[in-house]
């Protein structure tokens, strides 16, 4: 069976002779226009005056574009409607499209920007989250708040108390291939759109709404993405919209790639939070209640913002079991670039916010953060039925009122859209059974397959935690300049869409008459190896190796109606999609060959490439032939919807997550007290895949997740002046981890055991996860710190150099 | 414009170009070979890497009449036909790659590096080589794994 095994990526040959083919790199077809943006020059204001005739005379120009030159509003919102892709008259962020560009090439496109003359009227815009709270300037009409026992009583009344605020902030996606659209026109007024995108769904129905076409007039095919990370997954709304209404109005095909600093400066980035945190916990350090405050800066538009938001919130416990919680979520609106998707989607965050407070309540204690960690996990899986409980329904106290509602041409495949009648409250339930046993999330999910105790053991162990821990203690005590640090610490990431109709899928398989097969299915390749997976999935119910199955560019004229490839579900959905079309066509193929050969359908066997009927035992290419000359179809759709899941966002109750994935890192570092430098010595992470559907593929996953997730909690600072532009907006100022930068030991496994769920050959979800691996960097550079005095590093996100410097600074100053 | 003419992959190739062309440009526009990728515009990410007269240089950085009258190797030129050069397949089967965006890069700057430490190269010397070509995904470890096993030095791990 070819599931299980460490297959190289599909696509691994084309990629090492550089035959693999991304958008820009398709032929440019005959007559091709380049398009370009001309950017806001300020943060927030009004346009006081235009003048683009220098731009429309300049040399190659064939077309140029303000707001209300445009067919429509060409809204690039994935959710609330509030995204024109040209600004009009009002300025909401330095960087903001007002203008749009057409010439007959990349570099004339791109020079003519620059002749514009355009007078802004600034006024104050509002940049941090200080900024936006002093304006009341926010999404939803206040913030949102979830909640579980009386933290405040539970830490008023506690042995010991902490309370502290730890910023985080963003990060650029910094996906190699930069965003890229080709629209070409068809005939009878049709577009055809390239786009690298997470979600040709997405883009065919904004396409589509600019142009005042039906969904069918629209076809979006995307082979491959070099990186998406989530940026993928609204950001390119804007490309392809305007390659769209070019091609539209001129009939030429168009084609636009941001260069490097405009999509920093234009696109969405992860959203920076503050969480303020009080604590209240026991002498083992034992939480009894905590409250956290969170603040997330979402930039100028909705986008996927809420649901981003909403899983910070459903991350808040990580793995540990918080008998009374209470947390308060504000979406504050800025004038930024529009903070997007970003791997985690808000998960990242939110457990930062709750490691922090084991890191801190550890500090208060004189313990090892281990023990605190451990002492507050969730209980142990038991061996019982995998089910999850039903949700507790207790009403909210003061839930805020979602204004989120349904939009003007509201596009219900996004994130951003709003939940559906069946996962609205009151809708009826889906019956589960009750297990009391079990200890629930603050949002009311029992955690029923909880392994993050065994996993832990075999780590500490594998990693020599306890003994190196020893070993560095004795180490920083005669080392006064460089100290070294080191922490472990457990990721429990929720699977699912938390928008719980976007957990379905659709599959495309056919079985030529010569036995080759061809797959297609709704999600996008952006490197995950998603294809090689599926493939796998497909040749093992046909029983052939995956070279029999040649995966075709995701089309939305094959699947319609696909999510977004996000929120790491991309094999757990187009896994079982696929599945459910090969068995169909693998049904039917039985039930003839069977007839032919006179035996039973349930005895005929798929396996090593030959298909076995009684006693006969012909090739898979022969028994094709032969259900197709016997007239039977060999074409099929599969369709795959998640059950069990039930949600109340406005709530926070209900189970929206199918399972948990869970994983452990432990970081070694050491830090240079004179300049606050740092490096990482080692890594050892031991991560759960469930039954891996390919081991290599998967490490790959865990290995630069980790090293981003390392990134964002480091180096990765974006800076944007007084003025709201951001400064960092080039690989020469925002640094992502490079070669060098990498742990000089490195021990990457993979936890033994299957998902307790009914998941494609009981694997687990991978892409997300790992990221969050990368907090363990953080909490060791905290140690590290640690050693130069007693009071508590205090330790801000991303910690640079220079805030490893000052956190020193402060320990030292401390008592 | 002015005529050019460079060696690119053993073939003299002539395109008509201006002055301010980029040898970039020349060989994903002019030549067609679009394995050599543009991330960053700005010589800083290494997805361009070509070898220019036996030398690894960001393709996005070298004006294309600089080239003129030069040996240039690109990711296209690498295979002998269908044999993989052993770079190339060490980045397959070491899973050197995930969207594969940097990787054309990440080979030819690796070729040099190779060529450059013959049998002193150790992860170490990898590593430090390798800092200017970025890969978003993979973390490095299979990339660094690959160069050393083409490099006939065994996996570090
Ligand atoms: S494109 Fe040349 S170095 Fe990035
Ligand atoms: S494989 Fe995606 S950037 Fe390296």
């Amino acid at each position: 069976m070819s599931v299980s095994k460490p297959l190289p990526h599909d696509a691994a040959r084309l990629h090492v002779t550089g035959a693999a083919r991304y958008v820009d790199d398709i032929p440019t077809p005959a007559r091709c226009l380049h398009l370009a943006f001309g950017l806001s020059q300020v943060a927030a204001g009004r346009i006081k005056s235009i003048d683009l005739e220098a731009v429309r005379h300049a040399p190659g120009v064939v077309g140029v574009w303000e707001a209300n030159d445009l067919p429509s509003d060409c809204d690039c919102s994935p959710s609330a409607h509030d995204e024109p892709m040209l600004s009009g008259k009002t300025i909401h962020y330095f960087g903001q499209p007002v203008f749009l560009v057409a010439a007959t090439s990349y570099l004339a496109a791109r020079k003519a920007v620059k002749a514009a003359e355009i007078l802004f009227e600034t006024r104050d815009a509002i940049l941090t989250i200080d900024d936006a709270l002093a304006a009341e300037s926010r999404f939803e009409d206040g913030p949102r708040v979830w909640s579980k026992g009386d933290a405040g009583e539970a830490i008023d009344t506690a042995p010991h108390r902490i309370e502290g605020e730890i910023e985080m902030g963003g990060q650029e996606h910094f996906y190699l291939e930069g965003q890229t659209a080709l629209a070409i026109p068809q005939e009878g007024g049709d577009i055809l759109v390239h786009a690298s995108t997470q979600h040709p769904t997405e883009i065919q129905h904004k396409v589509a709404h600019a142009l005042h076409l039906p969904m069918h007039g629209v076809r979006v095919e995307t082979r491959r993405m070099g990186g998406g990370f989530g940026g993928k997954e609204s950001q390119g709304n804007a490309l392809a919209i305007a390659c769209a209404v070019v091609a539209a109005k001129t009939g030429r095909p168009a084609k636009m790639r941001y260069d490097r600093d405009d999509d920093f400066m234009i696109t969405g980035k992860r959203h920076d939070f503050r969480i303020a945190y009080r604590a209240g916990f026991d002498a083992e350090g034992r939480v009894l209640g905590v409250e956290f405050v969170q603040y997330a800066r979402c930039g100028w538009a909705q986008d996927l913002s809420l649901p981003v938001a909403d899983r910070a919130m459903l991350h808040a416990d990580n793995a540990y079991h918080l008998p009374a919680i209470r947390i308060e979520s504000h979406r504050l609106r800025t004038n930024t670039q529009s903070a997007t998707a970003f791997r985690g989607f808000g998960g990242p965050q939110g457990m930062l916010g709750i490691e922090r407070v084991m890191d801190h309540v550890a500090h208060h204690l004189g313990t090892d953060p281990l023990a605190v960690r451990r002492a507050n996990y969730y209980a142990a899986a038991q061996d019982v039925d995998a089910g999850g409980g039903p949700a507790p329904r207790s009403a909210q106290p003061n839930a805020p009122r979602d204004i989120s509602g349904p939009k003007k041409d509201a596009d219900s495949t996004t994130r951003g859209a709003s939940p559906t009648v069946s996962q609205m409250p009151g809708a009826p339930q889906p019956d589960r059974v009750r297990a009391p046993q079990h200890q629930t999330t603050p949002y009311g999910q029992a955690v029923t397959d909880f392994i993050l105790h065994a996993m832990t053991d075999r780590l500490e162990r594998d990693a020599d935690y306890t003994k190196r821990r020893e070993t560095i203690a004795a180490w920083n005590a005669q080392s006064p300049v460089l100290k070294r640090g080191i922490a472990l610490t457990p990721v429990k990431f929720g699977i699912s869409f938390t928008l719980t109709h976007l957990n379905q899928a659709g599959a495309l398989v056919h079985v030529y008459q010569d036995g080759s097969i061809a797959m297609n299915h709704g999600g996008t390749e952006m490197g995950q190896g998603l294809f090689q997976k599926v493939a796998q999935v497909a040749a093992s119910r046909f029983g052939l190796s995956p070279e029999a199955i040649r995966i075709t560019a995701t089309d939305t004229a094959k699947v319609p109606n696909t999510s977004a490839t996000a929120a790491s579900s991309g094999s757990d959905l187009n896994g079982m999609a696929v599945k459910a079309a090969c068995d169909t066509i693998r049904d039917r193929m039985a039930e003839h060959l069977a007839r032919l050969y006179q035996t039973e359908p349930g005895t005929v066997r798929f396996a090593d490439g030959h298909v076995h009927v009684g006693d006969a035992v012909l090739s898979f290419g022969e028994a094709a032939t032969l259900c197709y000359e016997g007239r039977v179809s060999l074409s099929s759709t599969g369709f795959y919807k998640t059950p069990g899941l039930q949600w109340d966002r406005i709530k926070g109750r209900g189970r929206p997550f199918f399972y948990f994935a869970y994983g452990a890192a432990c970081t070694e570092v050491v830090v240079d007290s004179l300049t606050g430098e740092y490096r990482i010595l080692r890594a050892d992470i031991l991560h759960d895949c469930g039954t891996s559907l390919n081991p290599a593929l998967d490490i790959g996953q865990i290995e630069g997740g980790y090293v981003q997730g390392v990134g964002w909690v480091t180096t990765e600072e974006l800076v944007w002046d007084s003025e709201g532009r951001l400064r960092t907006h080039a690989p020469s100022t925002y640094k992502i981890p490079a070669c060098s930068d990498r742990p000089d030991v490195f021990h990457v496994a993979l936890w033994d055991g299957a998902n307790r769920e009914d998941t494609i050959y009981r694997s687990k979800a991978v892409g997300e996860p790992p990221f969050m691996l990368g907090i363990s960097a953080l909490m060791a550079l905290s140690d590290a710190i640690s050693a130069h005095g007693s009071r508590y590093p205090d330790l801000h996100a991303p910690a640079t150099p220079e805030r490893v410097l000052s956190a020193i600074q402060r320990v030292r100053d401390g008592d | 414009m002015r005529q050019l003419a460079i060696t690119v992959n053993g073939e003299v190739r002539t395109a008509d170009v201006e002055d301010r062309t980029l040898l970039v440009e020349f060989l994903r526009e002019g030549l067609g070979l679009t394995g050599t990728h543009v991330g960053c515009d700005t010589t800083q990410c290494g997805a361009c890497t070509v070898i220019m007269d036996g030398q690894a240089v960001k393709s996005c950085t070298v004006l294309a009449v600089m080239a003129e009258g030069a040996e240039v190797r690109t990711i296209e030129g690498l295979a002998d036909g269908d044999r993989l050069h052993p770079l190339q397949d060490a980045f397959s089967r070491h899973h050197a790659l995930q969207c594969g965006f940097c990787t054309p890069g990440m080979i030819m700057a690796s070729l040099d590096v190779i060529e450059r430490h013959g049998a002193d190269l150790d992860a170490q010397t990898v590593r430090h080589e390798l800092e200017g070509n970025l890969c978003r995904c993979t973390g490095y470890h299979n990339i660094v794994k690959a160069v050393l096993d083409a490099a006939g030095r065994g996996s570090p791990r």
